[in-house]
């Protein structure tokens, strides 16, 4: 089998790895390769042709295809080297990558850091429980994406959505335009999961109604989907009996969620969360093996792709500084008995990411992501250095669809030789 | 007249009533800050929109192209907007910023790519 050997290896071509290459490439490292399934690198940008991205990044707003083509160019520029239409089969914890395409084959590559940048898969009808026959016509939203802006293909013509995400919204306004009828819009919960922003100008511009606590109890028609039926649900999640309303539709999208995607770290043995579903990471969102990096959609899903880039682009750099260390061959058993400190999600926050941090490897200020876990108004966001306040944030709202950061600095940590948990909380006073 | 909007300026999304007197806008309320202000009166009385979408392409490595209106246009044209790119196709090579309609639906603005596509020989 052909045998490869590369500094640097980045798992999947789409923003988070672009950016992570980029970076790496910037810290000096040279051998760096991109691995992407798909016959062109920008991953799910390409599908995503709304306008919205880049607003942080470039100042300016850019629709999902233009932003890739920044970091497209960027990487085409500076020679780093990447192989499409390639499947990542395996890696083992030393980092020998089992690749496989159709104009090599299967082939091994060795490297010295991996970085993970998979991004996430979309849930599917089988984790909603909803009974029924299997006809066509269920699509997950993002997949109906891709069949109308990359295929040329309308799935359907009168059309029901089951969740309120983001590519649930932008698809009933895609489908509109396009001359299907979107009847309505369910979401089980009491709030929607996508953005403002896209309810006012995806659902609200086109008369398409969103039906809060309510979800599809029935899906009618055997080889075809012929009609769904949505009830209003309880505070448990229950359907109330006597809500019941039918709708005729021939498609159902679904968009219910994002999982990130993790096959190939669990091969390598990564720790992943139970919260985040993506790995647990250290201040240089490196995995709880050595020299592996995780960055994106695939350590925890984004709402907004600069914040991808941002990410991505730490990763790529910390990736970098390791390759450099395990090239002068310094020990890093040293790292390994570094003081660690854990950070402690509570009171409405559900995690944060990075989960440790070890002060010595800080940059001088260190971003903590983390999402709250339900919609909270006239909250402060608090950070308790052990039991001590450091930090006490109004937020007039918060809410779970939002991601939202504090940023904290390496000066303020090193006062606390001692410290062993950083906690993050809501609090009302 | 009396319009109900969602202010989109941020998450908090607050609810605005704006009250308008032939023509004229007399009283904007529900707002939190001066940003939901602005955003009410443009949108009651000149919404617009960016358009975007896809055309066929002939000859290239992808079959359809994206493409956007260069700027804003009118919210009540955009069905007319999407009509004229109805049935268009264009030959690769197309690159990012090409004009593939000018002057769309008569709003003065031009319709552009937004992705490059490569020909290839058949």
């Amino acid at each position: 089998m052909k045998q490869l050997i590369y500094d640097i290896v980045i798992v999947g071509g789409g923003p988070a790895g672009l950016a992570a290459a980029i970076e790496a490439l910037k810290e000096g490292v040279e051998r760096i390769l991109i691995i992407e399934r798909d016959r062109e690198l920008g991953g799910i940008l390409n599908q995503c042709i709304h306008n919205g991205f880049g607003l942080h990044t470039f100042k300016e707003e850019l629709t999902g295809p233009e932003y890739a083509q920044r970091f497209m160019e960027e990487v085409k520029e500076k020679h780093i080297e990447y192989k499409l239409n390639t499947m990542v089969m395996d890696i083992t914890p030393n980092k020998v990558v089992t690749a496989m395409n159709t104009l090599e084959g299967m082939f091994e590559i060795e490297a010295k850091a991996i970085i993970l940048a998979m991004g996430c898969r979309e849930r599917s009808r089988g984790a909603l429980n909803i009974p029924g026959y299997r006809p066509a016509g269920i699509f997950s939203a993002g997949t109906a994406q891709r069949f109308v802006n990359i295929e040329g293909y309308m799935p359907g013509r009168e059309v029901v959505i089951l969740g309120s995400g983001d590519i649930g919204l932008i698809m009933a306004r895609r489908m509109t335009l396009e001359g299907a009828k979107v009847k309505v819009v369910a979401e089980i919960m009491q709030y929607s999961g996508g953005l403002k922003r896209n309810i006012v100008q995806c659902l609200d511009d086109y008369g398409i109604p969103l039906k809060l606590s309510h979800t599809v109890v029935e899906i009618k028609g055997k080889e075809r989907v012929e009609g769904v039926t949505i009830a209003e649900v309880d505070k448990t999640g229950k359907p109330i009996e006597g809500t019941e309303e039918y709708y005729t539709c021939d498609t159902l999208l679904l968009s219910v969620g994002l999982i990130p995607e993790n096959e190939v770290s669990k091969q390598i043995g990564v720790e992943l969360s139970n919260v985040t579903s993506g790995p647990t990471v250290n201040e240089s969102l490196e995995t709880s093996v050595p020299g592996v990096f995780a960055c994106g959609n695939v350590l925890h899903v984004h709402d907004l792709v600069d914040f991808v880039s941002e990410e991505a682009a730490q990763a790529g750099k910390n990736a970098a500084k390791y390759v450099k260390r395990v090239q002068k061959d310094l020990n890093t058993l040293d790292e390994e008995l570094m003081h660690e400190i854990l950070l402690i999600p509570t009171q409405g926050v559900r995690y944060t990411v990075p989960q440790t941090i070890r002060p010595e490897c800080m940059e001088e200020e260190q971003v903590i992501r983390f999402r709250v876990g339900d919609v909270y108004r006239n909250r402060y966001v608090s950070v308790y250095f052990d039991n001590e306040r450091v930090l006490h944030k109004k937020r007039p709202i918060v809410a779970p669809g939002e991601m939202e950061n504090v940023y904290l600095k390496k000066e303020d940590i090193l006062k606390y030789p001692e410290l062993s948990q950083i906690t993050i909380k809501l609090e009302e006073d | 007249m009396e319009h109900n909007l969602i202010c989109i300026g941020c998450p908090l999304g607050c609810m605005m009533k704006v009250e308008v007197e032939e023509g004229q806008i007399t009283t904007i309320t529900g707002n939190t800050c001066k940003r939901g202000e602005a955003y009410a009166i443009k949108e009651v009385t000149s919404p617009t929109r960016l358009v975007t979408s896809t055309v066929k392409v002939e000859g290239g490595n992808l079959s359809m192209v994206s493409v956007k209106t260069k700027t804003d246009i009118p919210k009540n044209k955009i069905f007319d907007v999407m009509k004229s790119l109805q049935g268009i196709s264009v030959k690769a090579p197309v690159h990012i910023g090409d004009v593939i309609i000018s002057n769309a639906a008569d709003t003065g603005v031009d319709i552009i790519a937004t992705k490059q596509v490569k020909s290839v020989n058949l």
